[in-house]
C-alpha cells in the first residue's frame, strides 16, 4: 500500500479544478495529480502513490548515490 | 528506470552487506516498520544474506492487516447494498472479514470496483448520480493525503453521493505502543521511507529520546535498505539513540506541508483499533464533523454484525514483531494465500504471503 515509485513528468494541466499530469513510468504513462507538489516542473522525477505526487526527488542527493556507486565499482576493480 | 535502477547496483549491495558484516559484533534484533520493506527485503534475498546476528523482525505497517475486522465486515455489508458502487485499493478485496470477502460481495453481484486512486471514485460518484459511490479508505499517513483529497474535491465540487469508510492509521503511536509492550525486543526501527515523504520525522525524535532507540529513514529498494540497517546497527554498535535519514532523495524533515494540509482539513486525530492489536491512542484519523455527509458509516446504518476471528490465526503478535510466521502453526496449512486466515496472508504488505511467496517456510 505504501508503495510509491518514481516517474517523469511529461504533461501538466489542469483538470476538474486540479493540477493533473502525466507521469512516465518506464514506457507507462498515468495520470497523476500534482496538487501536493506545487512546485513540480516539467521534467522533474516525482514519487507517486496512489494517483498523487507525494515528493519531488532531489537530484543533488540521487547524484551522491551515483557517485557512491562509481566508487564502489572502482573498488572493486581494484581489488579484483 | 532513473531513481529505481541504481539503488539495486549488486556492486553496492555486495560493498554494503561486507560493511555491516565487519560492524556487527553482537546479537541485534531491528523492526522494519512497512510490510513493502518486508516484502522487499524476501523478494531480494537479502535477509539470507545479513550476518546471523542481525534479525529482522516485521513490523505492522500494513494498512490492509490492521483494518479492524469490523470496519471489513461493515464493508462487506454496505458493499452488498444494491444502490452501492462500492471502491477500493486491490488489496483489500481478498482480506477475509468474519464470513465472506468483498471479492465473494462481487461474485454474487455487488458492484465492486478497484480503483488506482480514489479520485477515481469521486468521478464515478459524479457518472452515476443515482447510485452511492463508497470508498474504502484505507491506509498510513502515505495516503491519508490522497484520501483526504477525494473527500475535499467532493465537498468542494458537492459530490452528495459521495462517502467513504475511514480506515487511516498513524505509524507514530503504533511504534510508541510496540516500545510499551513488555515482551518487546526491537533494539531499532527502519521508519517507512513514503510515510515521513508526507510527515517528515520530528515526530520520531521523542521517540528515539525517550525508548534510546535508533529510528532510520529508509527506502525501500536493496541499496536503501541495507544502509538504513548500516545506520541503524552502527548506532546499536555505537550505544546511539537518534533519528537518521537515509531516504535523502525522498525525504526532508517537515515532510509534504501541502499533504499534510489536506491531512488536516479532512482528518482529526482519534484513538483507534488494530486488528489484532488493540486500540491504540490517537493512532488514527477519521473525519472531521463538519464532513460528517461523506462518511459513509453513518449514512448506511449496519446492523447485527457478528464479528468472529480465526481462533488459529496469530496476525496480532506477528505484527507487533512478537512471533515469526513460521512459528504460526496454520502456516503454509489450513492458512495460504488461497485460504487465508488472516489479513498479513493475502496483502501485497503482510508478512506472511510474503514468507509464503518467497519460501521462506523452512520446509522447501
Amino acid at each position: 500500500m505504501c508503495l510509491a515509485i518514481p516517474g517523469k513528468i511529461t504533461e501538466i494541466y489542469q483538470k476538474n479544478a486540479l493540477r493533473m499530469s502525466k507521469i512516465d513510468f518506464g514506457g507507462i504513462a498515468k495520470e497523476i495529480c500534482l496538487e501536493f507538489v506545487p512546485e513540480a516542473e516539467l521534467g522533474d522525477y516525482a514519487l507517486v502513490h496512489a494517483g498523487f505526487a507525494i515528493s519531488l526527488m532531489n537530484e543533488t542527493e540521487a547524484q551522491k548515490n551515483i557517485q557512491l556507486i562509481q566508487e564502489v565499482s572502482r573498488f572493486d576493480n581494484e581489488v579484483s | 528506470m532513473k531513481y529505481l535502477d541504481e539503488y539495486r547496483d549488486p556492486a553496492q549491495v555486495k560493498a554494503l552487506l561486507q560493511e555491516i558484516k565487519e560492524l556487527v559484533t553482537q546479537h541485534w534484533v531491528i523492526m522494519e516498520i512497512c510490510g513493502g520493506q518486508t516484502h522487499s527485503f524476501l523478494r531480494h534475498g537479502l535477509d539470507a544474506l545479513l550476518p546471523p546476528q542481525i534479525e529482522l523482525v516485521h513490523g505492522p505497517g500494513c494498512p490492509v492487516c490492521v483494518t479492524p475486522l469490523e470496519q471489513i465486515d461493515k464493508a462487506i455489508a454496505i458493499a452488498s447494498r444494491p444502490e452501492v458502487i462500492f471502491t477500493s485499493y486491490g488489496d483489500m478485496l481478498r482480506v477475509p472479514g468474519s464470513s465472506t470477502d468483498l471479492f465473494s460481495v462481487r461474485a454474487k453481484g455487488g458492484d465492486v470496483r478497484v480503483v488506482y486512486s480514489p479520485l477515481e471514485a469521486v468521478q464515478l460518484a459524479e457518472a452515476h448520480p443515482k447510485k452511492e459511490v463508497v470508498f474504502f479508505a484505507i491506509g498510513f499517513e502515505t495516503t491519508a493525503p490522497a484520501n483526504a483529497m477525494a473527500v475535499l474535491l467532493a465537498q468542494k465540487k458537492g459530490v452528495k453521493n459521495f462517502s467513504i469508510i475511514t480506515a487511516q492509521v498513524r505509524v507514530p503511536p503504533a511504534m510508541e505502543a510496540i516500545l510499551q509492550t513488555e515482551t518487546c525486543r526491537v533494539q531499532g526501527f527502519l521508519a517507512a521511507g513514503h510515510v515521513c515523504a508526507v510527515m517528515g520525522f520530528h515526530e520520531y525524535l521523542p521517540l528515539a529520546e525517550t525508548y534510546q532507540v535508533p529510528i532510520v529513514v529508509t527506502g525501500f529498494e536493496p541499496v536503501d535498505l541495507l544502509r538504513g540497517l548500516y545506520a541503524t546497527i552502527k548506532q546499536l554498535e555505537a550505544g546511539q539513540a537518534q533519528v537518521e535519514n537515509q531516504y535523502l532523495r525522498a525525504v526532508n524533515q517537515q515532510g509534504n506541508t501541502a499533504a499534510q494540509q489536506s491531512i488536516q482539513q479532512a482528518f482529526q486525530t482519534v484513538d483507534r483499533k488494530w486488528r489484532g492489536i488493540s486500540t491504540i491512542p490517537k493512532s488514527g484519523w477519521s473525519l472531521q464533523p463538519e464532513l460528517a455527509a461523506f462518511d459513509a458509516e453513518q449514512k448506511f446504518e449496519v446492523q447485527d454484525l457478528h464479528t468472529q476471528e480465526s481462533p488459529l490465526c496469530i496476525a496480532g503478535e506477528i505484527l507487533q514483531g512478537l512471533k515469526k510466521t513460521v512459528q504460526c502453526p496454520a502456516f503454509c496449512k489450513e492458512c495460504t494465500p488461497q485460504t487465508p486466515l488472516g489479513a498479513p496472508m493475502v496483502s501485497s504488505e503482510g508478512a506472511c504471503a510474503a514468507y509464503y511467496r518467497y519460501q521462506r517456510n523452512n520446509k522447501t
